[in-house]
């Protein structure tokens, strides 16, 4: 019999990385690929001003040029939501303390 | 109007303030009773050195200029703080367990611990750091200068206040940065000062902000419709700088080496970058808050020509509130000054521990092992860099004049330093990254940098209009703002493309072309996989280091006390009190992390190194480790394999022994059944000659039959004694076998006519008369005693009302195969494994031979050459037989 005899059902999956994952952990991931996403999703709202009509310096620009106040507004809106995600997966992240490591991302 | 004199009076106690707070720190933070030292909310506060005087003024001037452009530069920051669980854990992660003691360290101990590329990225650092400096010095006497202009200042000069400026930040630096020589270490006091200025910083903008919005103006929507009304009042972003300055602040907020200082090496638990990663864009936020209202106002109330970029202060100074310039003076204060002491800080690190030290060793030869204390070396050197980093800033500012050309050298200076992002990201996530290609990548984006930006940066002194306008030499493809001829680029966009690309493009390729050294691949591994396994496998192998070596070097380093102490517990953990520990590869890996704490992974490595001697670790090394574990795996399948080896050998087991306790019944069975057997005949034998010898006057009727009884009883007795004799002979292989050649159908036709010869009741018998024309090459009459056996056991235990026994044969390529199959019940699958075993018998009740007839054929058919066998599930008895074929033979 030589060690490299493998037959189709003495092949076990490794115990250490199970395939499926119970409940918590499972949300625990997702919550994880949504706090990857968050900085991305920011990218992309923040470059979206970047589509509004600008002046070229002229007052009468057609289309009308975005007024600064709105541009502020969308800009500090947008800014406080991605603090408002980061918060939130903050809090949801201090409850894993302690757990146990299968959070670890490197693991995933 | 508030004199200079007053003004300086006010920052020199807030200075003496900031040593209080700085020297409380110290204290508290060794008497262990700081709990509060270490909280998230003085790491959040900390990171706040990104914003230096150039946002706390420049943003309301960037802004009063292009409008909202300026949020850029905290956007970036924001980013990559939102997106901590991607880059900035893994970041202190690999900060926390290697040690890193600066940017340079950390790139350099990537790359195999390599003296060039560190000495390369503190090059890097100090030269687009140091203008950055200048830049702090600049805004710190400008605002000097408008209280100044407001009052009157009978001996004010700008360049003598920047002198004491910068002298004064040294002495900080100095005194409260260099305590420890451990840079690994924290700097309470530094860090606590540091977090007291981002309050102040932030309190003066909030309060000149809300001024303006509630003070000047009448509530937001007021504030709103004025900004809508001035000339900033409209979006017009250049599209290709909102996104490259966005960038650029992100790779900055990473790479400058005083934010990796605070937010690395300072950092005191990686839970606290959970809190950071929302509070600290929070602070950005608040600190951009105002920055449009206060720019749109200034534009509005202050006269024509005057400088926006110090609305900050002047708009409240114009308004008479003087106490509210004097804490926006101090805000655009802490913001100079914190930034300039951690970077020089985190400078003197980098410049002492890559640049000096190795120098220093070098010229001492293989010295690392004499007596004498390091220590004061490395804190000299440090305090050193930190004042020769103040003199360049400082003469940075005074060659340069303090003019406009300073105002733009913050994006310069992020633009330079974010050259080392190629090689930190590759480190971190890539683990082909090598220490050619980053070298490579850093040099080839360092001289773009420089000569795309940096240099036409600082006006014409150094780069003549001719070159900027024509190219070199006249060559026109070569223009610093327009390389290969496309123009048009705004020059920060165009630097941060040609560079980053180019930097990037170089590191990726030689990486991919250049092969790593063992141990650039070992750290390459800890640092990508830092998650897996922080502990990491060992640097350095058995080693003819000499323990009293290593101890005089640590002492010479950490002080003989904490290098006693830490001998002491190793000793103590190897087991041997008293003495000084053996230098297991695992203690070398410790003492080497220890000292990096203080010199740096490099110099180090390199220090241990002299005393090992030759290389810590080799590629047969890196694959052994590597081995180790592939060996598990094989050796857990091997295990495997062996187990259900076993599994299968005693379940084989199992089943033998079964069969020899079913023998063995069979055996004790059979010989009670033999004695029997032998005593029956026996017994009548005996009686029947008894009455011969003693009975007298027997007629001779009487004695034929007595006698005809004993015969018969001796024929039995002899059959029987034929069989055993008979099996015993083939058994032993005794036998002599009158092979010839015949025809199947012959032997079959004799078998049958012997075995059925007056059968009660009679057999119907099948046939197929066309198969059974085989020619054979065997010992017919052994193969027609073996026919005769199996017919005359169909005919014998068939249970069916009308008998019948089908006779099949057929060939395959290699045997002759006869089927026995009877209409009967068969034989009970219990029995079947045994019929062909000696002695054995399908029923009590039909005791008619002595249980050796299958046996007899089964060693004959061995014999043969063929085989014969019981066939499940035929419906009935049925038994194969098998010969070999025998081609060419013809009939005889």
């Amino acid at each position: 019999m030589t060690g490299k005899d493998v037959r189709p059902g003495t092949e076990r999956p490794r115990p250490s990385q199970p395939v499926f994952l119970e409940r918590q952990s499972y949300r625990r991931r997702r919550l994880l690929d949504v706090a990857r996403l968050l900085p991305l999703l920011g990218a992309l709202l923040l470059l979206v001003p970047l589509l509004w009509p600008g002046s070229d310096g002229g007052a009468d620009t057609v289309p009308p040029a975005m007024p600064m106040s709105g541009a502020m507004t969308y800009v500090f809106f947008v800014w406080a939501a991605l603090i408002g995600g980061a918060f939130l997966f903050g809090v949801a992240a201090r409850r894993w303390d302690g757990d146990d490591r299968s959070s670890e991302p490197g693991r995933d | 109007m508030a004199s200079v004199n007053l003004l300086v009076l006010v920052s020199l106690a807030y200075v003496a303030l900031l040593f209080v707070v700085a020297f409380t720190a110290d204290r508290l933070a060794a008497t262990g009773r700081s709990t509060w030292l270490r909280s998230p909310l003085i790491y959040t506060l900390s990171l706040s050195i990104y914003c230096t005087a150039w946002t706390f003024y420049g943003a309301v001037g960037y802004a009063a200029r292009s409008g909202l452009e300026f949020v850029t530069i905290y956007l970036g920051p924001t980013l990559v703080m939102v997106g901590w669980w991607w880059g900035l854990r893994k970041l202190v992660r690999i900060g926390r367990s290697q040690r890193v003691t600066s940017i340079a360290d950390l790139i350099s101990s990537r790359y195999g611990k390599s003296t060039l590329l560190a000495t390369c990225v503190t090059v890097l650092a100090v030269v687009s750091v140091t203008p950055y400096i200048a830049l702090q010095l600049q805004s710190i006497t400008l605002s000097f200068s408008i209280f100044s202009a407001s009052g009157p200042s009978p001996d004010f000069s700008p360049g003598s206040s920047a002198f004491w400026v910068a002298s004064g930040l040294a002495v900080f630096a100095i005194l409260f940065g260099t305590r420890n020589l451990d840079a690994n270490e924290r700097h309470h006091g530094v860090i606590t000062a540091i977090a007291l200025e981002a309050v102040v910083k932030l309190v003066a903008l909030l309060a000149v902000g809300i001024f303006v919005v509630w003070g000047l103006s009448d509530g937001i929507e007021a504030t709103m419709a004025r900004i809508d009304a001035s000339e900033i009042g409209q979006w017009q972003v250049n599209g290709g700088r909102w996104a490259t300055i966005t960038f650029l602040a992100a790779a900055a907020f990473v790479c400058l080496p005083r934010m990796f200082q605070v937010m690395v090496v300072e950092n005191d638990d990686e839970r606290h970058l959970r809190t950071a990663a929302w509070a600290f864009p929070l602070y950005l936020l608040l600190m951009s808050l105002f920055v449009v209202p206060i720019a749109a106002v200034g534009l509005e109330i202050m006269p024509q020509g005057s400088n926006p970029d110090l609305f900050v202060l002047s708009l409240p100074l114009s308004q008479g509130r003087d106490g509210l310039a004097a804490l926006s003076f101090l805000g655009g204060f802490s913001s100079a000054t914190s930034m300039v002491i951690v970077a020089a800080m985190a400078l003197s690190t980098m410049v002492s521990n890559h640049i000096v030290m190795p120098i220093w060793l070098s010229s001492r030869g293989g010295g690392a092992s004499q007596s004498g204390d390091v220590r004061n070396v490395i804190l000299v050197s440090r305090r050193m860099s930190i004042a020769a980093i103040m003199a360049l800033g400082y003469f940075y500012y005074q060659l340069s004049g303090g003019g406009a050309a300073l105002a733009s050298i913050g994006l310069i200076a992020f633009a330079g330093i974010a050259q080392i992002l190629p090689a930190l990201l590759g480190g971190l996530f890539w683990r082909g990254a090598t220490r050619i290609g980053a070298l490579c990548g850093l040099s080839v984006g360092f001289v773009l940098w420089l000569y795309t930006s940096l240099l036409p940066g600082m006006g014409p002194s150094l780069m003549p209009e001719a070159t900027l306008l024509h190219g070199p030499f006249g060559i026109g493809w070569l223009r610093p703002q327009a390389l290969f001829g496309i123009t048009g680029i705004d020059p920060i966009v165009h630097t941060v493309m040609w560079s980053l690309t180019l930097n990037a493009t170089m590191f990726c390729i030689v990486s991919l072309i250049s092969f790593p050294g063992p141990l650039e691949r070992l750290q390459g591994a800890q640092f990508v996989n830092v998650f897996d396994h922080s502990a990491g496998p060992r640097g350095w192998t058995g080693s003819v280091a000499q323990s009293e070596d290593l101890m005089i070097m640590s002492q010479r380093i950490l002080g003989a006390q904490e290098a006693h102490a830490m001998f002491q517990q190793e000793a103590a953990l190897q087991g041997a009190h008293e003495k000084l520990p053996e230098p297991t590869p695992a203690f070398l890996e410790r003492l080497e992390r220890e000292l990096s704490g203080s010199v740096g992974a490099a110099t180090a490595h390199a220090m241990i190194g002299q005393i090992v001697g030759g290389s810590s670790v080799s590629v047969e090394d890196l694959l052994a480790v590597a081995d180790e574990s592939a060996q598990m795996l094989e050796y857990s399948s091997q295990l495997e394999v062996k187990s259900n080896e076993l599994t299968r050998t005693a379940g084989q087991l199992r089943e033998v022994n079964e069969k020899l306790t079913q023998i063995s019944h069979q055996k004790d069975a059979f010989l009670g059944q033999v004695s029997h057997e032998l005593r029956t005949p026996m017994t009548s034998i005996r009686a029947f000659s008894e009455i011969l010898r003693d009975t007298d006057g027997l007629d001779a009727q009487e004695k034929i039959r007595y006698a005809t009884i004993i015969n018969n009883e001796a024929l039995r007795l002899t059959r029987l004694l034929d069989d055993l004799l008979d099996l015993s002979v083939l058994e032993s292989g005794q036998v002599s076998l009158n092979m010839r050649g015949g025809n199947l159908a012959e032997v079959l036709d004799h078998a049958l006519s012997a075995a059925l010869a007056g059968a009660k009741p009679p057999l119907e018998l099948r046939r197929l008369p066309a198969d059974e024309n085989v020619p054979l090459l065997s010992d017919l009459d052994r193969l027609a005693q073996v026919f005769i056996n199996l017919i005359a056991n169909a005919q014998k235990y068939c249970d069916a009302p009308k008998p019948e026994l089908h006779i099949h044969v057929h060939r395959d390529d290699r045997f002759v195969v006869v089927d026995f199959i009877d209409n009967g019940s068969g034989i009970a699958p219990d029995a079947r494994s045994m019929v062909f075993e000696k002695f054995a018998r399908a029923g009590a009740d039909k005791a008619g031979g002595a249980g050796l007839g299958l046996a007899v054929c089964r060693e004959i058919m061995h014999r043969l050459g063929g085989d014969v066998r019981y066939l499940d599930g035929q419906g009935g008895g049925a038994f194969r037989v098998t010969l070999p074929k025998t081609e060419g033979v013809t009939v005889q």
